[in-house]
């Protein structure tokens, strides 16, 4: 994984809360057994009309738009399904960070693990880059990652949280995988120490 | 005496590798691990990129649930899968399992079913167990008092390599139901109703522990239906406490401990309630013997109303972002707020999914349908949760009632709950569903879905048009 220490991008809002994981990437495009191609389906409902031509209304399909690496979005953003595909997308997209005033618990987990980085801010803080987006289109914000530090355009800075453990992880580019295995010792003892309550490969009778 | 704990702070406690600390989150063990073909082979890459083996295939299950067709058996009694892309799915599940060494529940075999019919039914869902799966609704298992939630694919993997998870600790929300339901009104109408009140983000954080007289009473397949869709509460996780309704259901299962061991298991079993005086950081609640059956108007499952109540007006809404949801749902649904639904004509109605395919739901829609008729020009697809759920039915004649109805009786899987097979609901049409997620397209694209119980989809069938399952009731 790269890692992630500060960076600048264009903003783009999707104003909308609430906004499920079957929009960011509808579940057709789960059928892949890879993590490529699925940019194509990100948001895939709202970005195309029904002849399969750009909406020109959707945000993402404006030309000040284009390059945007910061998607901005409502509260409890990526709830619903646990598909891992939809930060995929986002990622495959081009974003790197998406804020919000809040995400749903399994979206955000997923999004730190790939490097996508959910950033959570107050409500108030959400509509002012909302109404900045809205004003110039060309928009920009800086993430500092170490310093958990978000500026908004005209220069004023919130500090967004992020558990150390994953920010550690990201800022490093060491994946969370590695520091699991390094608790086999744990583990083991735990298996040893613990009666097995089922077996897959054995049923206790007959089915 | 040492703290109290809750339900929940038992189970974690009990699985915990290392604790969490000031700069690491805590190291989960997990008991069993249930992968399907959709959210797996990503995993399974990374693995053999890394050289890794799964470390505990024995408490590894895969099945095939979410991609697969659920149309009728061929002559040669084979369930045909046409799509390319699900074929490639399905074969790359086999292979993985096969190379890994972990037990496969094949399309068409005699265990297969949807991922969280199937754990439950096998008995490998048990109280007190940590059980996770590549899958939101894996809460559904919470039922039992296990801690069970949805993970995504890097997690899957982690999962296969160290049979552990990084978690840090949610906090817990006592979700209090009293009261006794009314006759026509069931557990499908108690999570709609807590949702409907509390939203989609109310139970973010937390992990829900469903309590009180109204959820002691619910069967084991009610049970179920709450916990599955606490994560349309926002909850990555539901739990109901064991108690001898759970103890009876899982008694003599093919996986459940069987003899002197279950009498062994039970003992334990019965020490995981939460503690009298025990703290939880947030409360719900809600009185069952108020309710009426909900039904859902828009594009989440907060969306949701009494059946014989109108849709919202925008002026009834707190603020402006609600309103504004509104707004998008009706443009979407093609509804007009303060209208009521009932009476509104439906073109489709599926009973199926992991909220509601189980033999109870079906007995319920076999009761309503026995001989009446499906309204003309409204199809109706019936969708057993699992083989077994399927062979069940058949064995009481269930099949036969819904098929001289006018239903269609299907092979058993995720059918037209999210989509992503050939079972969907048209663009622009209208579908009442027992499935648990009613989003933009989640049906199929431009479908429009209004989530109710299975009684509600029942009588809707016969009449065509959405029916408060009350005025149908012997």
């Amino acid at each position: 994984m790269e890692p992630i220490t500060t960076f600048s991008g264009k903003a783009v809002a999707v104003a909308i809360n609430d906004i499920d994981t079957d929009q960011i990437i509808p579940a057709r495009w789960l059928k892949v057994t890879d993590k490529s191609g699925l940019a194509d389906g990100l948001f895939e409902a709202w970005r195309y009309l029904a002849d399969g031509t750009p909406n020109p209304d959707f945000p993402l399909n404006r030309p000040a738009a284009a390059g945007a690496s910061v998607l901005v979005a409502g509260r409890n953003f990526g709830c619903g399904s646990s598909r891992e595909h939809a930060p995929w997308a986002l990622q495959g997209y081009g974003f790197k960070a998406v804020i919000a005033p809040s995400f749903a618990d399994i979206f955000r987990g997923n999004s730190l693990k790939i490097g996508l980085l959910p950033i959570v801010i107050d409500e108030e803080t959400y509509h002012e880059l909302l109404s900045h987006i809205a004003e110039d289109p060309e928009t920009t914000v800086s993430v500092d990652l170490p310093n958990q530090r978000l500026v908004l355009p005209g220069g004023r800075a919130v500090s967004f949280p992020i558990d150390s453990f994953a920010r550690h992880c990201l800022v490093h580019g060491v994946d969370q995988l590695g520091f699991i295995q390094q608790q086999d010792e744990a583990i083991a003892a735990y298996e040893a120490a613990t009666p097995d309550p089922v077996n897959t490969l054995r049923p206790a009778v007959a089915g | 005496m040492s703290q109290p704990k809750t339900l929940f702070d038992k189970v974690w406690d009990a699985h915990l590798v290392r604790p969490e600390t000031a700069d690491t989150p805590a190291v989960l063990y997990i008991d069993l691990h249930l992968i399907h073909e959709v959210t797996s082979p990503q995993a399974f890459t990374e693995l053999r990129q890394r050289g890794l083996r799964v470390r505990r295939p024995d408490r590894t299950l895969a099945t095939m649930d979410h991609s697969t067709p659920t149309t009728p058996r061929n002559a040669l009694g084979i369930i045909p899968v046409i799509d390319p892309q699900a074929i490639a799915q399905l074969d790359q599940l086999r292979a993985n399992c096969a190379e890994f060494g972990i037990p496969l529940y094949e399309l068409g075999s005699a265990n297969q079913g949807i991922v969280h019919v199937i754990g439950p039914e096998q008995g490998l869902t048990q109280p007190g167990m940590t059980i996770v799966c590549g899958d939101s609704h894996t809460s559904t298992h919470g039922a039992f008092g296990a801690l069970a939630f949805g993970i995504g694919t890097s997690e899957v993997g982690h999962v296969l390599a160290t049979q552990c998870l990084l978690q840090y600790r949610p906090q817990t929300c006592a979700v209090r139901v009293d009261g006794r339901l009314q006759p026509g009104v069931t557990a499908k109408d108690i999570i709609l109703a807590i949702i409907a009140r509390y939203g989609v983000g109310g139970g973010t954080g937390h992990v829900f522990e469903y309590m009180g007289e109204a959820i002691r009473a619910l069967s084991m397949e009610e049970r179920m239906t709450i916990c599955n869709m606490s994560i349309e509460g926002g909850a990555r996780a539901g739990m109901v406490a064991p108690d001898d309704t759970t103890f009876a259901y899982v008694a003599g299962r093919p996986y459940a401990p069987q003899g002197a061991a279950f009498e062994t298991a039970v003992a334990r079993w019965r020490q995981l309630p939460s503690d009298e005086g025990a703290v939880f950081d947030k409360a719900m609640d809600l009185d069952a013997s108020t309710l009426a059956p909900m039904i859902t108007y828009g594009t989440n499952p907060g969306m949701g109303i009494p059946i014989d109540a109108p849709i919202p007006t925008p002026e009834q809404l707190p603020d402006a972002a609600s309103r504004q949801a509104l707004d998008k749902a009706m443009a979407y649904m093609g509804l007009e707020p303060g209208k009521p639904l009932l009476g509104h004509k439906v073109d489709m109605v599926f009973i199926g999914s992991c909220t509601n395919s189980r033999i109870s739901d079906l007995r319920q829609v076999a009761a309503f349908l026995k001989g009446r008729k499906v309204a003309e020009g409204v199809r109706v697809m019936v969708v057993p949760g699992s083989q077994q759920v399927k062979r069940q039915a058949e064995a009481e004649g269930l099949d036969a009632i819904f098929l001289a109805a006018g239903a269609e009786w299907r092979e058993a899987g995720c059918s037209a709950c999210l989509g992503m097979n050939d079972d969907k609901v048209p663009p622009g049409k209208y579908a009442v569903s027992t499935s648990n997620r009613n989003f933009e397209g989640r049906q199929g694209p431009g479908a429009r879905t209004m989530l109710a119980s299975p009684l509600t989809a029942a009588a809707t069938a016969i009449t065509g048009v959405v029916t408060d399952p009350r005025t149908m009731l012997s």
